[in-house]
């Protein structure tokens, strides 16, 4: 890469008193690329989007945004970011068109621009119709819909989504991602937390997994898998736990690794359908048998484990 | 940027609100004290009229006139600067959408304390018009008495939007209006002279911003300035602002940027 990266954490740490949210982490990110910090709840995701979003301090370490010090120039970085948070925090006392002006006015953009882009964003956002709505009444997808155009009324160089489709039924999940695409094509650099695997295959280009306040892995989601899982995942089931556990010791060596969950049996291997006939042949007898192709969940939950950490 | 202060762009936002939902507010912050004024200052001004003809040299009703004018921008202030400030930060959370922008938590706390001026000042303008069509504001001097009133409501709403920024519920909050705002409301000099009160208890009354903030207005409306007195109540509605306001950046601050 050799133009600087749009933003660049080393040995980036936020501690709120003794408990370390965010430990020693080192990240960049260039411009125009769709980045994520992929990682269970309470892995730091949130702290580091604040810190970027130069709405939370640095505790230690170094923390470079569009080029600057969010410590010296806050306000600055922050005319040229988008946010949408985690929690919607709309206006609920305003129209939705209010929302958009309102918001334009804190970066004190004049009263012409903004009603200008307040219409082609709402637009492209789908929200057109509503613009004399209030708030309060539009479904979950539509308000996140509109935090999105909301938080591109200052057509920032680089728009931060914290956990953009949590809540949202498939339909919404799979028009915002369509929306941030779109923004992507436009140049827009995306930085997005989530836990949802499959969001993070869809629009990352790179990633890495935080777990515990440190990022544990890093890549796109391509390389991530073939590093750290296999291409794909053979899935066997059985109808008892007998079976299950006397199939166990007879699939050795038929993968790159085999785990035994509770319910199944997962055969990570290179060739999934090479290894279904293996275990056909063998007589195994599992009442199913899945071929699926490698995931990031795979590499996820490899990595951050299957316990529940709350 | 070429464009208004931060704390202008913050104000806006009110303003747009406001337009749409005046009349609740207008009623609270206007009709009620003027009910409050034909209630007292004439139906129980005019016993106390029969009775014992002038209170501290004026009529009852010209008396009380400050006392409602400066004790409702009080409770103008204390309603407008907690649970609006709950909602900025924990019910609606707009303040954290706020300072994702270029503006800063100060920035929003000195919008927030601009508008309880804005509107208390515009409260007192009105409420000060009326009390005078009714001869309770024997001095063009009065005319004082709206920024007068105006620095009483900043002095109650610097100090209490810095401590509703500190809460996580409201809970606190109707425990402050009925232990803080009413026992002021009555005890401050808004309906008899303190020196009424038992000797024990003036010195609380003493202590109260209202108190200093009546005894300006009423100074301004029955003209009769004591200027020394004056800049004494003025040095201390000014110090609980300057108070709040420290208080107020850091606690909104430490709320929205932690």
């Amino acid at each position: 890469m050799c133009a600087p990266p749009l933003v660049q954490g080393r040995a980036l740490t936020k501690r709120f008193g003794t408990y370390v949210a965010v430990d020693n982490i080192d990240f960049s990110v260039g411009r125009g690329e769709a980045f994520g910090f992929l990682g269970p709840n309470g892995a730091g995701k949130t702290s580091t989007m604040r810190m970027i979003g130069c709405v939370s301090p640095v505790s230690g370490g170094e923390l470079r945004v569009l080029g600057m010090d969010p410590a010296l120039q806050g306000a600055s970085i922050r005319s040229r970011l988008g946010v949408v948070p985690q929690e919607d925090n709309l206006d609920t006392e305003l129209t939705v068109w209010d929302n958009m002006v309102i918001y334009g006015r804190y970066f004190g953009l004049p009263r012409s621009v903004i009603r200008e882009r307040a219409r082609e964003l709402l637009e492209f956002v789908q929200l057109g119709e509503r613009r004399h709505d209030r708030v309060d009444p539009l479904s979950g997808g539509m308000k996140r819909r509109l935090t999105i155009a909301r938080a591109l009324i200052n057509q920032p160089e680089l728009l931060l989504l914290d956990e953009p489709t949590t809540g949202l039924d498939p339909q919404a999940r799979h028009l915002v991602w369509e929306r941030l695409y779109q923004l992507k094509l436009q140049g827009i650099t995306l930085v997005l937390t989530t836990h949802y695997m499959d969001e993070a295959e869809q629009l990352c280009d790179r990633l890495v997994i935080m777990d515990r306040a440190r990022i544990v892995a890093e890549g796109s989601p391509r390389g991530l898998i073939e590093r750290h899982s296999t291409r794909d995942v053979v899935e066997l089931r059985f109808v008892t736990t007998e079976e299950r556990l006397a199939a166990m010791p007879r699939l050795d060596g038929t993968g790159e690794r085999v785990e035994m969950l509770p319910d199944r049996i997962l055969v990570y291997t290179g060739d999934g359908d090479g290894t279904a006939e293996v275990v056909a042949r063998d007589g195994l007898g599992p009442a199913s048998v899945l071929v699926r192709r490698g995931t990031l969940e795979d590499v996820f939950l490899m990595l951050t484990g299957r316990t529940l950490e709350d | 940027m070429a464009a208004a202060p931060p704390m202008l762009r913050v104000l806006e936002r009110e303003v747009v609100v406001f337009r749409k939902l005046w009349r609740g507010t207008a009623f609270s912050s206007f009709v009620t004290p003027v009910m409050f004024l034909a209630a007292i200052g004439l139906g129980l001004g005019g016993l106390v009229q029969r009775r014992t003809g002038h209170v501290g040299g004026v009529s009852y009703l010209a008396f009380v006139a400050p006392g409602l004018l400066a004790a409702s921008a009080m409770q103008t202030a204390a309603g407008s600067s907690l649970w609006p400030v709950m909602a900025g930060t924990k019910w609606v959370r707009t303040f954290h959408a706020v300072v994702a922008t270029p503006l800063r938590p100060a920035d929003l706390y000195g919008g927030t304390l601009l508008w309880v001026g804005l509107r208390a000042t515009a409260a007192a303008g009105a409420f000060l018009l009326v009390a005078a069509g009714l001869g309770g504001i024997p001095s063009p001097w009065g005319i004082l008495a709206v920024p007068a009133a105006a620095l009483g409501a900043l002095a109650f709403a610097a100090p209490l939007a810095a401590y509703a920024a500190t809460q996580d519920t409201d809970l606190t909050f109707p425990v402050i209006i009925r232990l803080g705002v009413v026992p002021l409301f009555l005890f401050s000099g808004t309906f008899f002279p303190i020196s009424q009160l038992p000797p024990w208890l003036r010195p609380v009354s003493v202590a109260s911003p209202l108190w200093h903030a009546i005894e300006l207005c009423r100074e301004a409306t029955t003209g009769t300035p004591h200027w020394a007195a004056a800049a004494g109540h003025t040095a201390v509605l000014v110090g609980c602002v300057a108070v709040g306001w420290r208080w107020g950046t850091y606690t909104f601050a430490r709320r929205l940027t932690p």
